[in-house]
Formats: C-alpha cells, sequence, structure tokens
C-alpha cells in the first residue's frame, strides 16, 4: 500500500505559497510521504523569532527560507525535487509559477496575502484547487480547528483566532493547521 | 427572500440586496473578506451592483493573519 501511495504521489505537484509556519511544516510533511514535486515561493529570511513555529534551525538565521527549507527537505527526502523560488507573490506570478500544479497550498501569515491568493486563483484559474488556513493563533481549543470546502477551495482552521501580542503563532496550532493543509491535498490527490 | 449564508438559512424581507447591503446588514464590516455567490467570486469592486437573489448561496470568508 505504501508502494502504490508513493508511485502516485511522485506523479503529483503541489504549489506552497509562502514558506513561513505553515508552508514549511506542509511542506515537510508532503515530502516525507513522497510528494516529490514541490514548488515553494517566499522572499522572506529567516529570524530567531521564527523558530517558534518554522521548519528551520538555529544555524539558518540570516538564510532565504526558501533555499534553506529546499536544504532540510532534501536532507529528509533525497528523491524530493523542491523548486525554490525567491519572489514576493502576486497576481500575476502566482499565475505563471503554478499553472502547471495538482494542488495550490496558501500558507502566508497576512490577511491581505490571502484575500489575493485566493481572489486571483477563482478568478483566473477556477479550476484549480486551493486550499488555504485561516485562524490558528494561540493554543488548546484542539476542536476547533476544522475545513470547510466551497467548490475548489479549502479552509482549514478555526476562522476566528488572529495573531496579536496575546495570542502569537505557535508551533502547536500552526503545525497542526499545516498538517490538515497536507492532509486535505492527500485526500484530494489519493 | 431566503438566501444560504455561510451554510445558515437566512430570511429577508427585500426581494434582492447588493452585496454591499448585504455586508451591511450582517454587519461584516471586516476589511479582508472574500465574497462568494453560487460559488463564483464576486471581487470587491462590484459589491455595489452585484446583486443576490433569492435561493441564492453566499459564502462571505474572513481572512484573519496568522501562518
Amino acid at each position: 500500500m505504501i508502494e502504490a501511495i508513493k508511485n502516485i504521489l511522485k506523479t503529483k505537484t503541489i504549489g506552497i505559497a509562502g514558506a513561513g509556519g505553515l508552508g514549511s511544516n506542509c511542506a515537510v510533511s508532503l515530502a516525507r510521504v513522497n510528494v516529490v514535486n514541490l514548488i515553494i515561493a517566499d522572499f522572506d529570511v529567516i529570524e530567531e523569532s521564527n523558530l517558534n513555529r518554522q521548519y528551520y534551525f538555529y544555524d539558518q538565521i540570516g538564510e532565504k527560507k526558501v533555499s534553506s527549507l529546499k536544504k532540510n527537505i532534501e536532507n529528509i527526502n533525497p528523491n524530493v525535487k523542491v523548486k525554490a523560488v525567491d519572489i514576493k507573490l502576486n497576481p500575476t506570478n502566482i499565475i505563471e509559477l503554478f499553472q502547471n500544479c495538482d494542488v495550490i497550498i496558501e500558507a502566508f501569515d497576512k490577511a491581505e496575502m490571502k484575500q489575493m491568493i485566493i481572489e486571483t486563483v477563482l478568478e483566473k484559474m477556477p479550476d484549480k484547487i486551493l486550499i488555504v488556513g485561516v485562524g490558528m493563533a494561540g493554543w488548546g481549543n484542539n476542536n476547533t480547528l476544522k475545513t470547510e470546502k466551497t467548490d475548489n477551495l479549502y479552509i482549514c482552521g478555526d476562522q476566528i483566532t488572529e495573531v496579536s501580542d496575546n495570542e502569537p503563532a505557535l508551533a502547536p496550532r500552526v503545525g497542526i493547521v499545516a498538517n490538515m493543509l497536507a492532509n486535505q491535498a492527500l485526500e484530494i490527490l489519493l | 427572500m431566503k438566501i444560504t449564508l455561510n451554510n445558515r438559512n437566512e430570511n429577508f424581507d427585500n426581494k434582492t440586496l447588493t452585496v454591499s447591503q448585504l455586508l451591511e446588514i450582517k454587519n461584516f464590516t471586516f476589511k479582508m473578506i472574500v465574497v462568494k455567490i453560487n460559488d463564483k467570486l464576486v471581487k470587491k469592486e462590484f459589491y455595489e451592483t452585484t446583486f443576490i437573489n433569492n435561493n441564492d448561496n453566499v459564502n462571505v470568508i474572513h481572512l484573519i493573519s496568522g501562518g
């Protein structure tokens, strides 16, 4: 069974928009199950404050997230071909970059970027499957994390908690939602 | 009219409503939203001119930061 799953997944391509808490953890999960074609886009650099939830190491502080994530993934599964794209995504390059993906995963932190990619994909690539993460701040409340589907759009998260000083983004809940995104992608692809 | 709003049934006295009017009535004042009518995206610039009719399925997705 595991070989059959791996054989299906090695033919698929998943695009991940963002390499922060959601994107880095989601990409690592997908790499572990042999989704060998990953396109990951981010423009950011690793900071110490990212290490409370993002899949990077202390000695990678200061490096570009996409190149470090590619390295970390290849250390886990050398079969995976990560196309690491150092770019700030916008409505034009999202289409160019992700047009051949089987599934697109939204992994931004800012609400306006989430809105931008949802509008872009729904308007310009309406047949494409888009999975987004909305609402994962704070801790506890396992049972508020859920998935909602409308047409080709899947929303994972509690859709309520916004990151703030009192409710920071932390490894457990961000990691859960990152894996919900990956898990939803598997459900669609397998 | 009767519509489905975020998977719940809602009744309004109006025969039709623009997206802007619906957002106002429901107090959806949140800045970052995506609106879908019958699974079709309605962009912000068309909120004033797009009408919601009886039996429409409307989704208003609130986007919040974190990730």
